[in-house]
């Protein structure tokens, strides 16, 4: 078991998503790549306006969808191209890591960092140390598990269709 | 129908031999504070003392959320794949009560109004169902103003009652006979136990001919507006309720693969009647509770000659603001 | 027979506050200053709310220890108000809800005469927000035992504990949004549960689509709820998903320095910020 599980283990090639603001860490991740600093290649960089505009349903969805990890970033405090965008999705972090946390979902596999334009090696440092701390986590199966919806139903009345979703989702 | 006997531990045996045939048995157990169906691995799992579970058994038959075909897009062809019915586990459904046993009859009779519904029609030829007659009932019960009653067995494939040191099984139907075949040994003779003396007496609530007459003409009473003032609009009584049969057609897609499913709905929201224009013919809470109350009253007798209600009480005991439907009955 | 029973009703628990209550309805309903008004009476277990419209209904009006449900639910139901001006009697939650509606300028003080019944049996009426927010400051905040048990254990639990009891409870969930309905709070003409471009919740009852459902109502909550537990106490099923608003609550005093009843009455801790703001997770 040791040798097969740690086999897996170093097989496990970690899905980060990146929703970074377009004027700071996005203009940082160019700077990493034209100073030609190398980074790990797990992540996809989705970009936004601002850090205000992240909506945290996005967050789950990347969940859901198949991210082990996920990296949220922006302008630093008072540096923000819309002045006050960065402030009020720190508020909104606060709230959602705390409520996260509340219900058992690995706040560990979100990585919030200020990541400026002239930052570029920061950026390296952000994605490699998430692929590190993901790696070590292993795949988010447990979350992904309840996203497959009628096969985690609750253990009632419903969970006789098991066998019926297994024959049908074999398309 | 045949009549026995069977022994608490004689039941319980039995009850195990069905799960050891593979079959899935549905029956009530402790869910927090609550008591609902649950599936069982094991017989001693089983809550016999509660007076009704929070939800009826009708999910065995039509699930809160159902697949009804898959589908998958590949290089211009569209392939389509029925929801699997041979797939669907023989089932058991134990420990309900007359009132929901009673609740498959309209059911079944929405699903095969005119288009016969194969996922519901499959899923209950596999389904047996073993009631239990009641004992007890609380101040939200009320089988017998809606022509049901404690020892009802419409609906039943065995029902037992209990009584003195064990249960009165009384066999109704071919299926019954042939579950009762995988343990025999646990029925004995019957003892000649009178069920009715075991019975809870239930008094009428209300006179179920005289409702029915005065709903008739009652479509612009302003008693909706007046009994309906408290109502949220939440769908509580329609997920709870034995009969309430209103569903969603939703798709959950991915790229170019998805599943249509099959979800419950209630007539209690007020997106379910909402047109894609903005125009809602149900525009008020008052409008809404008339139509839950005239189709399970008027329109199902109507139409499919049966009626929308068994009496279990549940969407009283469900709901946040205490709209009980009897009481709210009794007074029109 | 000793098993052949019909189960009765509790008696009648807690300190009954009803006659003067009934007696300052009568006074405001005789006067026209209010045309409806909105309180509890006797319901087949619990007192539920009910709706009175003249003088002679007045007698049924109740208050007591018993009458938890949070009756501001209906202030913004324009189906049953209209323009009328309307009393209502409010528990301590339900005071702190008012005061939402109206920072939110769902409601208006000019229409609406907000009584309450304090702890010595006084009929209390309010004038201003002010009045409500200084009684909300000194009147004791009504505790629920069995919930604090229930945080107790669940912030005792690892993470993995947590997350096994979460998606346990919320896989039950059958999407009846008696939850919705029942939060004084949810008025939103369109919940997003209900947008479909793009379908951010998937409408189905199953795990994952009610772990996100939750987490919107809750997240939606945040410097608005009252933490009075209606949504919990509505829930047929009996999850504790009031316990998820309430650990917002909890966000919100610990990190943004502000008691609930100031949050309440202030803009939206989540449209505000102070450059200060601390937190310990941005790197």
């Amino acid at each position: 078991m040791g040798r097969l599980g740690g086999a897996l283990m170093s097989e496990f090639e970690p899905k980060i998503v990146a929703f970074v603001c377009n004027w700071c860490t996005y203009a940082g991740a160019d700077l990493t790549g034209t100073s030609r600093i190398k980074y790990a290649s797990n992540v996809k960089i989705v970009r936004f306006p601002c850090t205000g505009r992240i909506d945290f349903m996005l967050l789950l969805k990347a969940f859901a969808e198949g991210a082990d990890g996920i990296i949220v970033s922006g302008c630093h405090p008072n540096d923000c191209h819309y002045t006050s965008g960065n402030f009020h999705a720190r508020r909104r972090w606060v709230i959602f890591r705390g409520l996260l946390n509340f219900m058992g979902i690995d706040v560990n596999r979100i990585q919030f960092s200020w990541v400026s334009a002239a930052e570029g090696a920061k950026w390296a440092d952000v994605v490699n140390g998430t692929v590190t701390t993901i790696r070590e986590l292993g795949p988010y199966t447990e979350y992904r598990k309840a996203a497959d919806y009628l096969v985690q139903q609750d253990k009632s009345i419903i969970d006789g269709q098991e066998a019926l979703i297994k024959s049908v989702s074999s398309l | 129908m045949k009549k026995c006997f069977i022994s608490l531990a004689g039941l319980q045996r039995w009850l195990n031999v069905l799960i050891d045939t593979q079959k899935h048995l549905y029956a009530p157990v402790n869910k927090g504070a609550k008591v609902d169906f649950g599936r069982v691995a094991s017989a001693d799992e089983i809550v016999f003392d509660h007076i009704q579970t929070t939800q009826s058994a009708k999910s065995v038959a039509f699930p809160r959320t159902d697949v009804l075909f898959s589908y998958e897009k590949e290089k211009g062809k569209v392939q389509l794949e029925n929801a699997d019915l041979t797939a669907y586990p023989e089932t058991v459904v134990f420990g309900l009560h007359p009132c929901d046993a009673a609740g498959f009859n309209p059911l079944g009779a929405i699903f095969n109004w005119d288009y016969k519904d194969e996922l519901y029609n499959a899923r209950m030829e596999r389904t047996v169902v073993i009631t239990l007659a009641c004992t007890k009932a609380d101040e939200y019960c009320f089988c017998t103003s809606v022509n049901g009653g404690p020892g009802n067995t419409v609906g039943s494939d065995i029902q037992l009652t209990p009584v003195k040191d064990g249960f009165l099984a009384e066999i109704l139907t071919e299926k019954g006979e042939a579950l009762v075949k995988a343990d025999e040994a646990a029925f004995e003779a019957d003892r000649g136990d009178v069920k009715e003396k075991y019975l809870v007496k239930l008094p009428e609530k209300f006179d179920i001919k005289t409702v029915q007459e005065k709903l008739q003409t009652a479509f612009e009473s302003p008693i909706w507006k007046a009994q309906s003032q408290r109502c949220i609009g939440c769908g509580a009584c329609a997920y709870v309720c034995p009969t309430c049969a209103c569903f969603d057609i939703q798709e959950d897609a991915h790229g170019t693969k998805g599943k249509r499913l099959r979800c419950w709905d209630s007539c209690g929201f007020a997106l379910f009647t909402l047109h894609t224009s903005g125009h809602n013919p149900r525009q008020t809470q008052a409008q809404r509770w008339r139509q839950r109350l005239l189709h399970k009253f008027s329109y199902m007798p109507d139409r499919l000659s049966v009626r929308g209600c068994t009496g279990c009480g549940r969407c009283s005991r469900a709901c946040p603001v205490d709209m009980n439907i009897a009481e709210h009955l009794r007074s029109i | 027979m000793e098993d052949v029973l019909i189960e009765k009703k509790p008696a009648i628990a807690g300190n009954s506050f009803s006659g003067e209550l009934q007696k300052t309805a009568n006074e405001l309903l005789q006067s026209g200053e209010v045309e409806l008004f909105i309180g509890y009476e006797e319901g087949t277990r619990f007192p539920r709310p009910c709706f009175i419209a003249s003088t002679d209904e007045v007698g049924k009006l109740i208050f007591d220890d018993r009458c938890t449900g949070n009756l501001a639910v209906y202030l913004t139901r324009k189906d049953l108000i209209g323009d009328k001006k309307v009393g209502i009697t409010a528990s301590y939650f339900a005071l702190r809800s008012i005061l939402r509606l109206l920072t939110e300028h769902q409601i208006q003080l000019d229409k609406l005469v907000v009584l309450t019944v304090s702890a010595e049996k006084e009929v209390i009426r309010f004038a201003t927000t002010d009045d409500i927010t200084a009684y909300l400051q000194t009147a004791p905040i009504p505790v629920r035992e069995d919930d604090k048990a229930l945080i107790e254990k669940l912030n005792a639990m690892s993470r993995e504990e947590r997350w096994e009891f979460w998606s346990a409870e919320l896989s039950k969930c059958f999407k009846c949004y008696a939850c919705r309905a029942a939060c004084p709070m949810c008025y939103c003409t369109k919940c997003i549960v209900e947008e479909n471009r793009p379908q951010w919740i998937q409408p189905w009852a199953s795990t994952l689509a009610n772990i996100e459902w939750h987490i919107n109502r809750a997240m939606h909550m945040t410097g608005r709820c009252a933490d009075c537990g209606a949504c919990g106490a509505a829930c047929p099923l009996g999850l504790p998903i009031h316990l998820l608003s309430h650990q917002i609550v909890q966000e919100v005093t610990d990190n943004f320095a502000l008691d609930v009843n100031q949050a309440v009455s202030g803009d939206n801790a989540l449209s505000t910020f102070k450059p200060e703001d601390k937190e310990n997770f941005i790197k």
